[in-house]
């Protein structure tokens, strides 16, 4: 349990990064996580020449780990183009929160990853496989 | 409020903790090495070693298809298996076991009457009345109902503190409606309903009256008759019983006139190659070979609480919630949900931590080995009412006991601790 909610877990949830909504913004995208009903938003400001995320907020509320898992992978995203973003793999943001994420949390872990895909996308996408793991 | 551990219960009444080694879930510790608080009985309940053991005997020793096989076997199932069906009649007061149809659950019999009898009585500007207390599974069947046939739902609206509004429901009664959907408990918010009334209202506006008995019928003493309800559903799993079995009571003529929801094998008495006839209720709503054996579980179940009482059951749960209502109101930033008073709130109580989301304080919570259910309860319109998007909830059964109680505070405690 103090393994889940480790300082930096708790910090990034009272203090989160990156929380807010950009005006103007180039994507926008909001989605929720069915099991808490927690919603999350996310816009994204991108250099006009190399579509280059200049800028992201996210908002919303929900739980320390959704929270914090937002404002932990917002913080690497700016320099990323769309393209790499897409790339993404859910795992690594697993890997960087640190933390045992047990089968019933990992969709509060992967809500951000999921609304960010949304937003470069342009449309809901599914569930990564990694959120529907059951032990 | 100090609570002892030791302290006795209500007079008259039995021991949660001394029925504890009744139950193999509690026999050994949790993952984190703690002694298992279960405060989810809202969301299912733990098994009593009898229903473990008759279910087991009857699947090693009396098994076989019912209502068919000409052989030993087959007749002892079938008698257990209708022994079943007279017990839950009993345990509801219904007049007659043939108003007993086995179904998968409470969702299944609400849908059964949806769109056996909704399909067959609802037309066109009729009005369906249900409330915003509810379970999605006594909304959702309505909704696609009145979809279906061009009908409007009226949901019932809820005070600050989670009652029924009544005038409301006069309101949205007015004008005469042809059904009306309630709940004996609020699964969310732990409210008991003022059925009685509520059933009167509803008649005296031509309705027949739909009781969702899911969160009632396992905590307190249920009499159909004495409630003067049309329909009423009800799940095992809640009530010590296995999963996959429930339960719709219908008032015989209703259950007569209305044509079957499934149909295939048992629930016909003659098919030719234009058509079928159906058999009498209630085999006309179980098509197909039963859930025998949770049936059999479920009867043994309700011998259990039986056996306790359900005024007992009720007694007990009443206790315990006036004293988690009370510890709970001395500790700052709880919100607790549902009204105040013992006699309105069953053994739920539904609170929200001040800046801690639900989901961290179930998390923490079963670090400290408490399990409870954070969520939306499936009655998302609720948490819409009170302007959150989850609550924590903590529900008591025969099991539980003052320690509980203090573990449950300790639990809100430690989390406030963590958080703060």
């Amino acid at each position: 349990m103090d393994n889940l909610y480790r300082d930096f877990i708790l910090e990034h949830y009272r203090n989160p990064h990156n929380k807010g909504f950009l005006d103007p913004h180039d994507l926008h995208f909001a989605d929720s996580n069915p099991t808490c009903g927690d919603e999350m938003s996310m816009t994204l400001r991108l250099d006009p020449s190399t579509h280059a995320i200049e800028d992201v907020a996210f908002d919303g509320r929900g739980c320390a780990i959704s929270q914090a898992s937002a404002s932990i992978m917002t913080d690497g995203l700016r320099g990323q183009t769309v393209e790499q973003v897409k790339a993404m793999n859910p795992k690594d943001l697993l890997d960087e929160l640190g933390v045992p994420i047990g089968p019933a949390r990992l969709k509060c872990a992967l809500l951000a990853y999921k609304v960010l895909q949304g937003a470069v996308r342009g449309g809901e996408v599914a569930w990564p496989e990694e959120a529907e793991a059951v032990g | 409020m100090a609570i002892t551990p030791a302290e006795p219960a209500i007079p008259g009444a039995f021991s949660g903790a001394s029925l504890r080694p009744d139950f193999p879930v509690f026999d050994g510790p949790t993952r984190s090495g703690k002694r298992l608080v279960y405060l989810d009985a809202a969301a299912s309940s733990p098994k009593p070693r009898s229903v473990i053991e008759t279910m087991s005997d009857a699947y090693s020793h009396h098994y076989a298809n019912v209502h068919r096989g000409i052989y030993e076997l087959s007749e002892d199932a079938t008698s257990r298996f209708e022994g079943a069906r007279r017990k839950v009649a009993r345990f509801i007061g219904a007049r007659s076991e043939r108003e007993i149809v086995f179904v998968r659950n409470a969702t299944e019999a609400i849908n059964l009457v949806a769109y056996s009898w909704g399909r067959a009585n609802l037309k066109a500007g009729d009005r369906v009345v249900t409330t915003q207390l509810e379970h999605h599974a006594n909304i959702v069947p309505w909704q696609q109902l009145t979809r279906e046939v061009g009908a409007t739902l009226e949901y019932v609206a809820i005070s600050d503190d989670g009652r029924l509004e009544l005038d409301d429901l006069r309101a949205k009664l007015r004008g005469g409606a042809k059904l009306l959907a309630v709940a004996g408990v609020s699964n969310a918010l732990g409210t008991i309903n003022p059925l009685a009334e509520i059933i009167r209202l509803g008649h005296e506006a031509g309705a027949l009256v739909l009781v969702d008995a899911a969160q009632s019928a396992p905590h307190m003493p249920v009499d159909v008759v004495a409630l003067d309800c049309d329909f009423l559903a009800l799940s095992g799993h809640k009530m010590l019983g296995p999963s996959g079995i429930g339960a719709l009571w219908g008032r015989r003529a209703l259950l007569d006139a209305m044509p079957p929801f499934m149909t295939g094998g048992s629930m016909i008495t003659r098919v030719t190659m234009d058509g079928a006839e159906w058999n009498e209720v209630p085999y006309k709503f179980e098509a197909g070979t039963p859930a025998i054996v949770e049936a059999i579980g479920l009867g043994a179940a309700i011998d259990y609480l039986g056996a306790l009482g359900m005024d007992a059951v009720r007694a007990h749960e009443r206790y315990l919630f006036a004293q988690a209502w009370a510890v709970l109101s001395d500790i700052p930033g709880v919100w607790l949900l549902g009204p105040a008073d013992p006699d309105l709130h069953a053994g739920v109580i539904s609170f929200v931590l001040d800046g801690i989301h639900p989901h961290d304080v179930a998390t923490v919570f079963d670090s400290e080995g408490v399990a409870v259910r954070a969520g939306h309860h499936c009655a998302q319109p609720v948490m819409l009412r009170y302007d959150i998007p989850a609550t924590t909830r903590a529900s008591f059964y025969v099991y539980n006991d003052t320690d509980d109680v203090v573990a449950l505070a300790d639990a809100v405690r430690a989390t406030q601790k963590l958080f703060g």
